[in-house]
């Protein structure tokens, strides 16, 4: 079981292996900052995505084993976020603090996309088997943070885009899906997925 | 001060006549290139930015001491919606552009309107060199040494009337040819204005080259627009249609997203994007972003234009 975790996290981490394989061949593009900030940002949208997947398809019979890789997952879209958001802080804005905190005082999206980021670090830091605990029938409702997250992310994207909604609308459709399903199960057992 | 500017270097002597059979024969040769991208070689999506270089270029005639931006990097990060709107994009699907032959429609408040071609509207203009700096809206920029000519000398050939206030372009609408226009990402064909007094502007030029070479397809051959002091997407690309008009012209950006996009769109580093601040740019292939100068650095030169006028509200 620990094994099979370790595998997910390795897994999980060849996008970075190649962006930084990207980095290393110089092979980032003209603008290798926006580049890096981007890639990070999808994964960690993709990494929410596939977290959101796991519930639903555990449903389907003999799948029910997937919930050991649930948390992996969410950790590994929550790696992300950190490097796409470490990306804006030292690539794009080398600690200028002063511009980052109007970025984030001015620009909506900017306010939008931090707010997701908090949303997501309690349940980063209570990913531990310890909090599992400690929390019991708490932690289950503290995880649904992820659901507001996801969807902020998403209205993040759109906001950053200038003219062409193709990519956001695609997330927002596979997002809509996934809670909706959530939202199919509720109203039919009375009483939310677990 | 990096800003050089000869004037004495204008409209002089005419293009020799050699010139024009080379532009021909590379025509030709472009044109043969894009015959065998729609049979389906396509070469890496990096087609046009073979070279084809240009001859008889007035070397330096406007200069700038800043590192000039790679060519790579210049042809293959580019906006152009028309052919995607991915930076990657245009330089992938540049080739089922024709360029040859090309034809544009002079109109509106002139006295002598009508459809040139190419070669026609190019005749009398000496090709200069002229190294600008290249703002986008997006917070980065480049350092492009362009090959072109003054705008303002086109235009006084076709004699714009009393009444001509504003001047009008519009690119090339043909979504066989560019494949983006078949989704309505903007409103299409792309438009753009400029007032007739920055159109005659010594730095205004329609541009036919960079970097020595005919511009390739993504970065808006055969024709484009090149205002430095302007956001980039004014520099509308693949022009095939310059009206001269009393009103101010409808432009793309704005119509898609006026709060966002100005008529103007004057570099100027005090007023922020909706979403994003001006105060500062990435130039591409350097770490730390760099202060951006109000009217791009060449507010020597036209600052004047603006006198008097309020540049938060015409943005
Ligand atoms: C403090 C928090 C955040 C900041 C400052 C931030 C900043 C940014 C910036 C500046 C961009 C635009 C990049 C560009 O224009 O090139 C962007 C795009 C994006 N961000 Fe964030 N972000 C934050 C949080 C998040 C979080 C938590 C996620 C996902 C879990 C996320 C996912 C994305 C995605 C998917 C994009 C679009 C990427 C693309 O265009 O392919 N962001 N973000």
């Amino acid at each position: 079981m620990a094994r099979v975790r370790r595998w997910v996290w390795l897994v999980s981490l060849i996008p970075l292996a190649w962006l930084a394989w990207g980095a290393w061949q110089g092979g980032l593009g003209a603008n290798p900052v926006e580049r890096v900030i981007r890639f990070c940002g999808d994964w960690a949208l993709w990494g929410l995505l596939l977290t959101l997947t796991v519930t639903p398809l555990r449903r389907i019979p003999g799948w029910s084993g997937l919930i050991r890789y649930r948390r992996m997952l969410g950790l590994s879209a929550f790696f992300y976020a950190v490097l796409h958001v470490t990306g804006y802080v030292v690539l794009d804005h080398f600690f200028a603090w002063q511009t980052i905190l109007k970025d984030i005082l001015k620009r909506p999206y900017i306010t939008i996309g931090l707010t997701a980021f908090l949303l997501l670090v309690p349940l980063a830091i209570t990913s531990t088997r310890g909090w599992i605990r400690r929390l019991g029938s708490a932690w289950q409702k503290l995880h649904r943070l992820i659901y507001p997250a996801s969807v902020l992310v998403v209205i993040h994207y759109f906001m950053m885009v200038k003219a062409d909604y193709r990519a956001p609308l695609v997330h927002a459709g596979i997002l809509g899906v996934l809670l909706g399903w959530r939202v199919g199960w509720w109203l039919w057992h009375r009483q939310p997925v677990g | 001060m990096p800003f050089r500017w000869n004037p004495e270097l204008q409209s002089q002597d005419i293009t020799p006549e050699s010139w024009f059979r080379e532009r021909r024969r590379l025509l030709q040769g472009a044109a043969v290139v894009g015959a065998g991208v729609l049979l389906g070689v396509e070469p890496f999506g990096e087609v046009t930015a073979k070279s084809e270089p240009l001859s008889d270029v007035r070397p330096g005639v406007v200069t700038l001491d800043e590192a000039q931006t790679p060519f790579k990097d210049a042809t293959g990060y580019c906006n152009f919606y028309e052919l995607g709107s991915g930076k990657e994009d245009p330089s992938r699907h540049g080739g089922k552009l024709v360029t040859d032959p090309w034809s544009v429609l002079i109109d509106g408040e002139v006295a002598r309107p009508g459809s040139v071609s190419l070669e026609e509207l190019l005749k009398p203009h000496p090709l200069e060199e002229r190294v600008y700096r290249m703002r986008c809206v997006e917070a980065w920029s480049m350092v492009i040494p362009w090959v072109g000519f003054p705008l303002g000398d086109l235009l006084k050939r076709f004699e714009p009337t009393p009444k001509a206030r504003y001047v009008a372009f519009e690119t090339l609408h043909d979504p066989k040819q560019l494949p983006g226009q078949s989704r309505n990402v903007l409103q299409w064909p792309y438009r753009e204005g400029l007032r007739l007094d920055e159109a005659m502007h010594p730095l205004t030029i329609l541009a036919v080259g960079m970097y020595g070479q005919r511009l390739p397809n993504q970065n808006g051959a055969p024709l484009r627009l090149v205002v430095p002091w302007k956001y980039g997407f004014k520099g509308i690309k693949s022009i095939v249609r310059i009206t001269l008009t009393e009103q101010q012209p409808v432009t793309s950006w704005n119509l898609q997203a006026p709060e966002e996009y100005g008529f103007f769109a004057n570099v100027n580093p005090e007023v922020p994007h909706p979403r994003w601040e001006q105060s500062s740019e990435r130039r591409l292939g350097e770490f730390r972003r760099r202060e951006t100068l109000p009217f791009n650095g060449y507010a020597a030169q036209v600052a004047s234009l603006y006198a008097g006028m309020d540049l938060a509200r015409y943005f």
